[in-house]
């Protein structure tokens, strides 16, 4: 019954890109190996932005002939791209952004370097939308969840859902898969002409009381949700997702995912949602869904000086919220990171909204440039913790605790920028 | 309730209200209350703490009431249900101390503007205007002079006051108000001066959350409930770490944002 009503999908024959975007392309990738030559990054973004300086339709002309696929979301959107891209690599050849460039200049330097046929999944930045589902005409958009973030430099999350709502009012994909338990992303997704609904069991809902159609208020039960004031309610589901399993268009799939969490398994439900919509094969995606077990360094395990690690990344309330799901239980030491770059947002106040005290009585080593912050926040949470210079020292204080123990890796738990140093530390994305 | 003089003891647990957290608790100022909670509890001083959340009931008999940040819609909804409930002016009549951060603020004077710029009826518990001026939104760090904290003829030096701004209306405080301090960086209510005092209720713009970064701020507001001789010293150095590192932040316009020259022709 998920099954949209098939329209003509357009990938067919590749045609060959004009010339000019021809021309876009090679000044792209120019820039971006001159990047990578003299080591100031990947390259991607610049390159992108070259070539779209040079074709500003760049973006439009790379997708023409192939099947795109859009995944947004405040969080999850990179974890959700790499499990789709696995389950449809499976069967079909794929190109994705998955290393988080996720604004037009990042897809644009993803989509050059594949073939033009080859179906797009794309990782979209929450703002970017929008433009990026004009540019493409994506058939399927995924809609993981909307909460605050980075609020200095992003908008309130109810100007995002009104801003997605009129994307898809402006440019309806064939399907939108959406989660029901976020009445942000459910107002927005109403707009589009078919949904899969997916229940996720979403905890975090202190960002969805102030209703988006009304401002009323939104009143969440056990069974759902629905407005006080207007007719916004909770629709009837098509997904949902337990300890063991998917149940999906009346179906259960069993999912014994590499990754750890409630979390991840949602991330699933969306990613086999998606490529059961695309015509996938639902054993040899699911196969692949399992086997996934690091996303672009997310839940590496590794070793640093000698001492094993494990790299977590939770960047907002609601990304923590999920994270503390695995931080609550062992009692090993913790290492907990926190920085206020422009890619993490320049004020740490969200950390008053983190139930920390979830850790318990695990000793805390706060690093990161807003280290001080975080001590403040662990004295009043009157968690049990120090603050350290940088992650040597942090590891080092932990080797000499009486709580350290060798054959547990030590969970380093960060923010953004915090997560992209640790990450080099121990080699980078592979 | 007392309503002047100071008072050594406290004869019951100290009555917290967090208002509407659901709403109007975009930018972590739910903080503020566990702030207050734990340095009456290190001091040995019962706490009473209730969250009320949208729709329900909100009770006049606190000591100490909270309202947070929010969205422009959550916020005129807030205000509707704390004017249908009157639960607070009762409150405030009977001497209840209120500190209401950023939209809280907003919607404690006299009038606020919408997400539309049209403007809404406040509470009128603040003797200020919130008004919508056409100039990008204030975002970043916010330090200002010594400030102090007046009620009547006592008067409490607060010293510099640190946050992060995030707002975009100007709040004009009114003849039966004082302001918290003057602004040394950053916007504040944006005439120069940051926060609002009406008797014992407090606005501010500042974030981080504000009793985080400001630990005589909290005590100072305790002070007028359980008396300043009952607030014994704390060891507050990871907090003098923290505001001083934040101030030479500040100072140093470390996290200033990037602004084009529309902006700032915009802005002066």
């Amino acid at each position: 019954m998920t099954t949209a009503p098939t329209s003509s999908s357009r990938p067919g024959r590749a045609q060959r890109l004009p010339l000019r975007a021809r021309v876009a392309v090679a000044a792209g990738r120019l820039v971006a190996w001159s990047s990578r030559v003299v080591r100031f990054g990947t390259g991607s973004v610049i390159g992108g932005r070259v070539s779209l300086l040079i074709d500003r339709d760049l973006l439009e002309k790379l997708t023409t002939s192939r099947e795109v696929v859009i995944v947004s979301a405040t969080n999850g959107k990179t974890t959700t791209t790499k499990l789709l891209s696995s389950a449809l690599g499976a069967d079909r050849p794929v190109v994705s952004n998955w290393l988080g460039a996720n604004m037009t200049p990042g897809i644009v330097a993803a989509l050059a370097t594949a073939n033009a046929t080859d179906t797009a999944i794309l990782e979209v930045d929450e703002r970017w939308v929008d433009s990026v589902l004009r540019a493409t005409t994506a058939n399927t958009v995924v809609l993981l969840n909307l909460s605050r973030d980075q609020l200095d430099r992003t908008q309130e999350v109810r100007k995002l859902a009104d801003q997605w709502r009129r994307a898809f009012q402006a440019t309806p994909p064939r399907t939108v898969i959406a989660n029901a338990d976020d009445p942000l992303v459910t107002w927005a997704a109403l707009a589009a002409p078919f949904v899969v609904w997916v229940s996720t069991g979403q905890e975090w809902t202190a960002d969805a009381a102030g209703c988006p159609a009304c401002s009323g208020r939104i009143e969440f039960t056990s069974a759902g949700w629905s407005c006080t004031e207007c007719d916004l309610q909770r629709p009837p589901i098509n997904a949902s997702v337990n300890n063991q399993s998917i149940s999906l268009d009346d179906q259960t799939f069993v999912v014994k995912l590499a990754l750890p969490g409630h979390v991840n398994r949602v991330n699933a439900t969306f990613a086999l949602a998606a490529a059961r919509s695309l015509g996938a094969n639902s054993a040899r995606a699911l196969d692949a869904l399992d086997d996934v077990s690091e996303v672009a360094g997310r839940y590496r395990i590794a070793t640093i000086n000698g001492t094993s690690i494990r790299l977590l990344l939770a960047k907002n309330p609601a990304g923590w919220h999920e994270a503390l799901e695995l931080l609550e239980g062992p009692s090993t030491p913790l290492i907990i990171a926190i920085n206020a770059r422009i890619a993490d947002g320049h004020d740490p106040s969200w950390l008053w909204d983190v139930a920390y005290e979830r850790v318990g009585q695990r000793f805390v080593v706060a690093i990161g440039e807003r280290r001080h912050d975080l001590s403040v926040r662990f004295r009043y949470g009157t968690i049990n913790h120090v603050v350290a210079e940088d992650l040597d020292a942090a590891l080092e204080l932990i080797r000499q605790s009486p709580h350290f123990d060798p054959a547990q890796p030590i969970d380093i738990a960060s923010n953004y920028t915090a997560f992209q140093e640790h990450l080099e530390r121990v080699g980078g994305v592979l | 309730m007392t309503t002047n003089g100071s008072r050594t003891n406290h004869d019951s647990a100290v009555r917290i209200v967090s208002l509407y957290p659901d709403l109007l608790g975009t930018y972590g100022d739910g903080g503020n209350a566990l702030v207050f909670i734990r340095r009456l509890e290190w001091r040995g001083i019962a706490v009473d703490h209730v969250i009320v959340e949208a729709g329900e009931e909100v009770p006049d008999s606190a000591d100490l009431y909270l309202v947070g940040g929010g969205e422009d819609g959550p916020q005129v909804q807030a205000a509707k249900e704390l004017e249908r409930s009157k639960g607070v002016h009762r409150a405030v009549d009977k001497g209840a101390v209120v500190l209401a951060v950023c939209a809280g603020m907003q919607i404690l004077g006299h009038h606020f503007p919408d997400a539309s710029g049209a403007t809404q009826t406040g509470l009128g518990l603040l003797d200020c205007e919130t008004i919508h001026v056409d100039r990008p939104r204030a975002v970043g760090e916010l330090l200002t002079a010594n400030a102090r904290l007046v009620r009547g003829a006592s008067s409490l030096d607060l010293g510099p006051l640190t946050g992060f701004e995030n707002h975009a209306g100007r709040t004009l405080p009114g003849p039966n108000s004082l302001a918290l301090a003057s602004v040394e960086i950053g916007e504040g209510n944006g005439g120069g001066t940051e926060g609002v005092i009406t008797g014992t209720v407090v606005g501010t713009y500042l974030h981080g959350p504000a009793l985080a970064r400001n630990p005589k701020l909290a005590d100072g507001l305790l002070s007028w409930i359980v008396g300043t001789s009952a607030l014994t010293t704390l060891d507050d150095s990871d907090i003098e770490i923290l505001r001083s590192e934040r101030i030479r932040a500040a100072r140093e316009h470390e996290l200033a944002p990037r602004r084009s020259w529309r902006d700032v022709l915009k802005r002066s």
